[in-house]
């Protein structure tokens, strides 16, 4: 089995790592039985225009290779887009934007995805309830 | 990565690199002496003897005879034709096989296929460090055990079996006695008649031989049926034409592991345990998985909290370090090492687990160098991960 560069390069040099303590929202996915969690931390803002803006965003990962690569990867692609520019983002682009991963590890793009969502709707929520 | 100067290798359990005499044994057998040893012509004749002199000092090595030697392509078929030559030869008779939680995929799998077959396989318990619980071993061997099928040596943690009382114990009841010595032949000293060991695999590629050769041996008297079927080489229980020249590189092989034996595991056991107390003294929240004491000389098994191991793996490649989450054999699966969670790991802290095995060419400043690098490794990992002490 081989990580594309771009994989092992993201691995090696992860982007945005760490927690955000006054996050707008948080999701965590994943399971460590299987050997993956992911946890991403969202800073949303609202810009002149009302649109909500991911302002920062930060990921902590316990897992492979690919899933360290794939949170690192989501939180370059989503930072400075709007929640819904954001979303738009699936799986297969997170997988194309780092030169594709093994089949057996296709999972882990679905994870960063998942973990995406899920901080979002925590956001929503959060949001709601004040 | 390509193998530079620099480059550590910890991961001979998966495969060691052929030793230079070794290779020079085996020169003349791919030109010179190409013969088929089943020719009765002068070339057929001279590989013959090649095979027999190999086959003579592989039985002596485990104090068996020659005729008891069978030559087969890798541990995995040793392992196969043992388990499946037994219940195809005994079909009808007993129906029970008895196995280990930790064997290899091989062993584990060829059990799973024969209980398909209508043969009832159970698992023998094993403790924390991975050692068979031998109380419980000698309840459930009844008169309807046919074989018993336990690793010698742990590929994974290196636990060492104690495979005489075993041996004693299936005796007892006439139970047929397999063990799967690929790890542990040519690291430790066997005598398949002391320990009543009935069926035993081997592997070359763990001593500096070749790849593709291996050997069953099987006592005589023992009944098994072929896998293969075809002329018939090695007494008919493995037809296929010989693989001469790995043949005479797995008995160089073991010649030259079993005459350095005394002062190669001296050597070696000192840099593992120099690194294993460097390793749990430096970095907190680790562990050393299997038994402290009754392991192979080579072998270490670490497991480090809130981390997961395949990152760990491509941590220390990142500084040319070659090692393992475990079995080669499993890498790409998901799920956490079987024989971890035999232990009583729960699946998260199995996950966390590293294998180094040592080996020959293992030289001090590279213990030094990972001793080093290991916990910068951790660190960075655990700095990335949700969980925290």
């Amino acid at each position: 089995m081989n990580y594309s560069p771009q994989v092992l390069d993201h691995f090696r040099n992860p982007r945005n790592f760490g927690s955000l303590e006054k996050a707008s929202g948080v999701g965590t996915v994943g399971n460590a039985v299987c050997g993956d969690v992911m946890k991403l931390y969202l800073i949303i803002e609202e810009d002149k225009e009302g649109k909500e803006v991911i302002k920062d965003i930060k990921f902590e990962t316990f897992g492979c290779a690919a899933a360290i690569a794939t949170s690192s990867m989501i939180t370059q692609l989503v930072v400075g887009k709007t929640i819904k520019e954001a979303l738009q983002i699936k799986n297969k682009d997170i997988a194309a934007e780092l030169g594709q991963l093994p089949s057996s590890k296709m999972h882990c793009s679905v994870l960063a995805a998942n973990a995406l969502a899920e901080a979002v709707r925590d956001y929503r929520e959060k949001k709601n309830k004040k | 990565m390509t193998n530079s100067a620099k480059n550590i290798y910890l991961d001979y359990a998966a495969t060691t690199p052929v030793d230079s005499r070794v290779l020079k044994a085996m020169q003349p057998y791919f030109d010179e002496k190409f013969g088929n040893p089943a020719s009765i012509h002068w070339a057929g004749i001279k590989a013959d003897q090649a095979v027999e002199e190999a086959r003579e000092l592989l039985a002596h090595s485990i104090q068996a005879n020659p005729e008891e030697i069978i030559f087969t392509s890798s541990a995995t078929e040793s392992n196969n034709l043992a388990l499946k030559g037994v219940a195809l030869a005994n079909k009808s008779k007993k129906n029970k096989i008895l196995i280990s939680p930790i064997e290899h995929e091989c062993v584990l799998n060829s059990a799973h296929w024969l209980e398909t077959q209508g043969y009832r396989v159970e698992l023998i318990p094993v403790n924390h460090h991975g050692l068979i619980d031998l109380v419980q071993l000698e309840k459930m061997l009844d008169e309807q055990v046919l074989l018993v099928s336990v690793i010698y040596a742990s590929n994974e943690i290196g636990t060492i079996q104690p495979i005489k009382e075993i041996g004693q114990l299936c005796q007892k009841v006439g139970a047929i006695f397999h063990t799967d010595a690929a790890q542990a032949f040519g690291k430790l000293s066997i005598d398949v008649n002391r320990s009543h060991i009935d069926l035993l695999t081997t592997s070359s590629h763990k001593i500096y031989g070749p790849k593709g050769v291996a050997f069953l041996f099987k006592k005589n008297g023992i009944k098994i049926s072929p896998l293969l079927h075809g002329g018939g080489q090695e007494r008919g229980f493995r037809p296929s034409t010989l693989n001469v020249v790995g043949i005479v590189g797995f008995a160089k092989a073991a010649e030259i592991a079993f005459s350095d034996l005394a002062q190669e595991s001296k050597k070696i056991k000192k840099l593992r345990d120099q690194l294993i107390s460097k390793i749990l003294s430096t970095i907190p929240h680790s562990y050393l998985n299997g038994h402290p004491k009754l392991r192979l000389f080579n072998n270490i098994n670490f497991r480090f909290d809130f981390v997961e191991g395949e990152s760990l793996v491509l941590g220390l490649d990142q500084h040319g370090i070659a090692a393992s989450t475990g079995s080669a054999c499993s890498s790409p699966k998901l799920e956490p090492s079987h024989v971890l969670t035999a232990l009583g790991l729960t699946p998260v802290q199995a996950h966390g687990s590293l294998r180094l095995t040592l080996g020959r060419f293992t030289k001090p400043q590279e213990i030094e160098q990972v001793a080093e690098i290991l916990p910068q490794v951790v660190s960075n990992l655990r700095a990335i991960s949700p969980f925290k002490s």
